[in-house]
């Protein structure tokens, strides 16, 4: 069955890589699991659906192309994001939470 | 049920279970070899929700039969000519062109094979359709995404689904054999009329192939003689390897 696999290296490198997200149930937001590569949007959902849902981690499924996404300048990260670290008034911190929910 | 129909449900879970054993070892094999990682994970899904299924169905012969044999004992401890599955399943994988057309006639076949099936009077068998013919509908899609993709991909794409769809065209008929015991368990109202669903297949083949690009399935001489227990000479070596440790060490357990 090993007659192909001096191609096998380079099939799949051709592939773009799709970015997976994952709803694990209804009313949740879909989060970040990883990223597969794919030809096709239809490929990627088949291939997200087998790698990241096979232990009934999700109801739903979301493929991007990772090229779509763009991403911040981590060289920006201290202008961008500690300014914020000093101003704990934004957090809603002085309400009690009932117990009754869990995702907030 | 009466006792007759129940004898012949032993025979006909045992040909639910071969097959599906036999099909999920084959796909086992391309466990640590498939062209990328997500092929390879896809591929050993497939694998297990068969070897689920056997599971399921080996058990419930073993149960029927009533000589204490479970579905592992029935995997590990018969020979090739105890086996009843149809020649399709335990043909080579070949290159991964081959794989897909298997699965891709096999799975068109099976998911077709389990709606009916789901409507068996014996309670058992119905509910494992219903069971596995969610698993099988995703088997059936993915299979024939795959014929698509290779065969309008390219030229050598296109060579090897030709090729993989030549070998396996041969093991076709026997899927739509109806047996002896298959037509007095139909009239017993637990099998499936398995001739009946020839039509709906070839639409669904046919549909397929000609969305990929792809000439019909030839006409070739059929092989068959599966459900006898007549096999190809692939079988014996499928099971010397999976039967291995079972036969050098009987009954280990991990």
């Amino acid at each position: 069955m090993n007659d192909n696999s001096s191609s096998n290296d380079k099939t799949g490198a051709d592939w773009p890589l799709w970015e997976v997200f994952v709803r694990s149930k209804g009313g949740l937001a879909h989060r970040h699991a990883g990223s597969v590569h794919a030809a096709d949007a239809r490929m990627a959902i088949e291939a997200a659906r087998d790698t990241y849902t096979r232990r009934m981690e999700g109801v739903s499924l979301w493929v991007v192309p990772s090229a779509a996404i763009t991403a911040s300048d981590p060289g920006e990260a201290a202008a961008l994001f500690e300014p914020a670290a000093d101003k704990v008034y934004r957090h809603p911190t002085f309400y009690a939470i009932p117990d009754a929910v869990k995702h907030m | 049920m009466t006792a007759t129909s129940e004898s012949l449900l032993v025979p006909f879970a045992l040909r639910l279970g071969d097959d599906a054993l036999i099909l999920g070892q084959r796909l086992g094999e391309w466990c640590g070899h498939a062209p990328t990682i997500e092929v390879d994970l896809a591929l050993t899904n497939l694998s297990l929700d068969l070897i689920g299924q056997a599971t399921l169905f080996l058990d419930y012969a073993g149960k029927l039969e009533g000589k204490g044999r479970d579905a592992d004992r029935l995997a590990f401890r018969r020979d090739a000519v105890d086996f009843t599955n149809c020649l399709l399943v335990e043909q080579p994988n070949g290159d991964f062109a081959q794989t897909i057309a298997r699965q891709f006639l096999y799975s068109t076949w099976q998911q077709l094979y389990l709606n009916a099936l789901a409507d068996s009077a014996d309670d058992t068998l119905a509910a494992a359709a219903v069971k596995c013919v969610k698993e099988v509908a995703y088997h059936a899609r993915f299979a024939a995404e795959w014929v698509v993709r290779l065969g309008d991909g390219t030229e050598e794409s296109h060579r090897r689904m030709s090729a993989g769809l030549d070998w396996m065209s041969r093991f076709v008929d026997e899927l739509f054999e109806m047996e002896e015991a298959d037509r007095a368990l139909l009239a017993a109202g637990a099998g499936v009329d398995k001739a009946a669903l020839r039509p709906a297949w070839d639409a669904e083949v046919a549909r397929v192939l000609k969305e990929a690009m792809l000439e019909a399935l030839p006409q070739r001489r059929t092989l068959t003689g599966g459900r006898l227990g007549r096999h190809t000479e692939h079988l014996g070596h499928i099971l010397s390897e999976m039967q291995f440790l079972q036969r050098a060490y009987p009954d280990a357990v991990w």
